[in-house]
């Protein structure tokens, strides 16, 4: 029976929650090399699906299952490869090179979408919501486009996988979803969703010296014209560091009578 | 956070020039290198490996046991059908670490471990205990595994050992009612059952801690009419056979995160452990010897929990329109804090780095870090509550929990009193006195040897001691808390010639040292 392939899509981010004075330049532009990289939180919790979803395929259906996660970015997003082989995923591929550059969501998604199909064959692909970096949750519903595949978008727990379909719970904002989707698919998964697993001693052992393949453009076979700024409509005109100050302050007793008065307040003020 | 990148001690110890040489041993001379994938092929690989598995469990102990440590403080374990269901915290706890392949970590790799010097063990241990004191006990047991390992018959090893990496627990079954110190008296039951062609245990075990461990080492008397340590061996029961009762779990002051059970064996069958007859003289004393070092690492990390906590709340709470760390005493304690919290981590490693190297010094330093160690981590839980003033008294803050979880330092795996005699013997025959003069033969920095001079004063002074003292077993004490004080004293100036870091938590070892040991010759003098 042939192999089952789960892909998972993740990006190495600035660490924006740990922003130092010197984490924008004068030009408006992020300081990357200030800010510590991290994998995309969302991203991890991507694996810990795309995880589970392998323990359950292989559990149930007895096939060989591998998860293999790709990410585009500067070399060192390798890091991102082998801290996701450290937590039990099987392979990585680093997509870098220097025509990606300035890529806005359309341009990434189609890199993405490419690298996919490179691959060959995959069943279901997972990535996160969104990165911190941007924010955008673009890239994830225009990689499925591309692919031509059903996307799940906010999902938060897998609950069952086959061979050929996948079944999910999604968080919306007004309640809870089950959905089931025939395979591929590709599925957002929700800062929500379960942390994943910890990094395993014996992986971090034997995988620390594994040699992580990287591709160039020309490994993907794109359209070089839908590839980094050239491909990418949305252009960042300027980017603001915006400080919420503080405009005035009042002092609320933490008794019942202080607290009743801020709710009235908030409410009078319509915030509540 | 991070309880191995947030203490960069740890990692300076790893790097000690002395684990070249424990890594090489352990490691058969790099062996394995190639032919399994967890082997090192030279010491800086493994370190690197020490170095990436550390890194794992100071994030599991700050994200996950810290976290945790509160509520299972509140909740504890609790018996349904005659066995222990751990706090909810606990079970999260102990599954972290199984997932992460974190149980067996010293044991053989072909038994799934990762063959672990004691060093980068103790580490992990230490930092556990920083999270969790109580589930440190849990997680330590796994040290039971080593008894296995070097006295059991290959039949044993190979079918109990693998259990480890999975998360089986362990437990030592010594302790009952009238046998705690004194385990000579123990008189569990063990006879042999021709027709089951298996050993058969009978009787009471009191005080266990993990008291329903998968795996248990029980102390049991296999010889009848035997009255004394002669008489008894030891046996490993696997909780399988489902002939033990968890009667009660004790409602203990501190480390509720450690279930502490008594035990009914109702015929347990049980295998034997090496050779009869051996049980305590041999196999318990090698048992022992690893839990006081662990108790020692247990100490340092509840310290290590004490003084962070001590100095977050001085640099947040303000009186009299400042930060109280800026107050003269306060920053006095804080010092003292550091400082013993420093000198006994420092002698916690120098320990664990001649448990493979030299058996003789290791046994002669077990018993004096494990006094100072557990004695200082309640007196810097004594201090934190101190630095916290009303708000400390108050069940509220975490210093109330370390306080209570500190007490039992002192007492278990031999109380201070028992050190004290354990370390006597190396009094009379100088073996302190020339392991000092070995570690004053080292090549400190110019700067720190006014310090040195300090310290080798001091071992006149503690000279002069001795000989006054007659070595009488009432000054024993204070004669093992002298050479105690000398020893971190030199220590630490060796890691202050290493890294400058260090220099003020040496000074005031030094410092109190030549205090106390002053204050000894005046006592015994009179």
């Amino acid at each position: 029976m042939k192999e089952f392939q789960i892909v998972v899509l993740a990006k190495q981010v600035p660490d924006t929650k740990n922003v130092g004075k010197d984490a924008m330049n004068a030009d408006g532009t992020i300081n990357r090399a200030a800010l510590p990289a991290i994998f995309n939180p969302d991203d991890m919790k991507a694996l810990e699906m795309a995880l589970e979803c392998r323990d359950i395929i292989k559990k149930e259906n007895k096939i060989d299952v591998k998860v293999t996660v790709i990410t585009m970015g500067p070399p060192r997003a390798s890091e991102i490869i082998r801290e996701s082989m450290f937590r039990g995923a099987d392979n990585g591929i680093v997509i870098s090179d220097k025509r990606f550059a300035g890529s806005d969501t359309l341009a990434t998604s189609y890199a993405l979408a490419m690298a996919i199909k490179k691959l060959g064959h995959y069943d279901v692909v997972f990535t996160g919501r969104q990165a911190i970096d941007g924010d955008t949750a673009q890239v994830g519903p225009q990689t499925a486009e591309k692919l031509q595949v059903p996307q799940i978008t906010y999902a938060d727990e897998i609950i069952a996988a086959t061979a050929d379909s996948i079944r999910l719970k999604r968080v919306l904002q007004n309640g809870v979803e089950v959905v089931e989707s025939k395979l591929p698919a590709l599925v957002t998964v929700h800062g929500n969703a379960k942390n994943c697993r910890s990094r395993h001693a014996h992986l971090v052992i034997s995988r620390k010296n594994d040699e992580i393949p990287m591709w160039t453009a020309d490994d993907i076979n794109p359209d070089f014209e839908r590839l980094g700024l050239k491909g990418s409509p949305t252009k960042v005109k300027n980017i603001e560091n915006v400080v919420l100050a503080k405009k005035e302050s009042i002092a609320v007793n933490s008794d019942d009578e202080g607290i009743r008065g801020l709710v009235e307040d908030l409410t009078a003020a319509h915030i509540f | 956070m991070n309880f191995y990148q947030d203490n960069k001690s740890l990692a300076f110890y790893l790097r000690h020039p002395m684990m070249a040489e424990i890594i090489r041993q352990k490691e058969n001379d790099f062996a394995d290198a190639g032919k399994d994938v967890l082997a090192p092929k030279d010491v800086d690989d493994a370190i690197d490996n020490y170095d990436r598995i550390l890194d794992i469990v100071g994030e599991l102990c700050g994200d996950v046991l810290d976290v945790n440590a509160e509520a299972v403080d509140i909740e504890g374990p609790h018996i349904v059908d005659n066995a222990i269901v751990y706090a909810k915290g606990t079970q999260q706890n102990h599954e972290a670490m199984r997932d992460a392949g974190l149980y067996g970590m010293a044991l053989p790799r072909k038994y799934n471990g990762l063959n672990f010097p004691y060093v980068p063990y103790v580490m992990a241990a230490e930092m556990v205990s920083r999270a969790d004191a109580g589930f440190a006990n849990i997680w330590g047991l796994q040290d039971c595994a080593e008894t296995i390992l070097r006295f059991a018959d290959d039949a044993i090893k190979d079918e109990f050992l693998p259990r480890i990496y999975k998360g089986d627990t362990c437990s030592m079954d010594l302790t009952e009612p009238d046998a705690g110190s004194d385990l000579q008296s123990v008189q569990l039951k063990a006879t042999f059952d021709e027709k089951a062609n298996c050993w058969r245990l009978n009787g009471v075990k009191r005080f266990i801690t993990n008291g329903d461990a998968d795996i248990k080492l029980v102390l049991a008397r296999s010889e009848e009419g035997s009255t004394d340590g002669r008489g008894l061996s030891l046996f490993v029961y696997d909780r399988k056979e489902k002939a033990v009762t968890v009667r009660r779990i004790e409602n203990k002051m501190g480390i509720h995160g450690s279930p502490t059970a008594e035990l009914v064996f109702n015929n347990a069958p049980a295998k034997l452990v090496g050779d009869r007859k051996m049980g305590l003289i041999k196999y318990v004393m090698s048992l022992m010897n690893g839990a006081r070092l662990g108790v020692g690492a247990q100490s340092v990390g509840l310290s290590e929990a004490a003084v962070r906590d001590a100095e977050e709340y001085a640099d947040q709470r303000e009186q009299f329109g400042k930060k109280i760390r800026e107050f003269v005493a306060v920053q006095d304690i804080l010092d003292m804090m550091r400082c013993k919290t420093d000198a006994s981590r420092s002698l916690l490693y120098e320990t664990a780095r001649y448990v493979e190297t030299n058996k003789k010094v290791c046994d002669m330093l077990t018993p004096v870090l494990k006094m100072f160690a557990s004695e200082w981590a309640n007196q810097n839980a004594f201090d934190d509550i101190q630095i916290h003033g009303g708000s400390g008294f108050m069940k509220e803050y975490k210093c109330e929990r370390l306080y209570r979880d500190a007490r039992i330092l002192t007492i278990y795996e031999g109380t201070s009193q028992l050190q004290v005699v354990a370390a006597a013997r190396f009094l009379g025959n100088g073996a302190y006195l020339k392991y000092i003069a070995d570690l004053d033969n080292f090549e400190y920095a110019e700067d720190l040897l006014p310090l040195r001079d300090k310290l080798r004063a001091m071992t006149e002074k503690y000279k002069e001691i001795f000989d006054l003292s007659g070595n009488k077993e009432t000054h024993h004490r204070r004669l093992v808390e002298a050479v105690g004080y000398i020893i971190m004293g030199y220590l630490m100036l060796q890691d202050t010639t290493r890294c400058a870091d260090f220099r003020k938590s040496c000074e005031n070892i030094i410092k109190l040292g030549q205090g106390e040991i002053a204050k000894t010759y005046e006592y015994v003098k009179e």
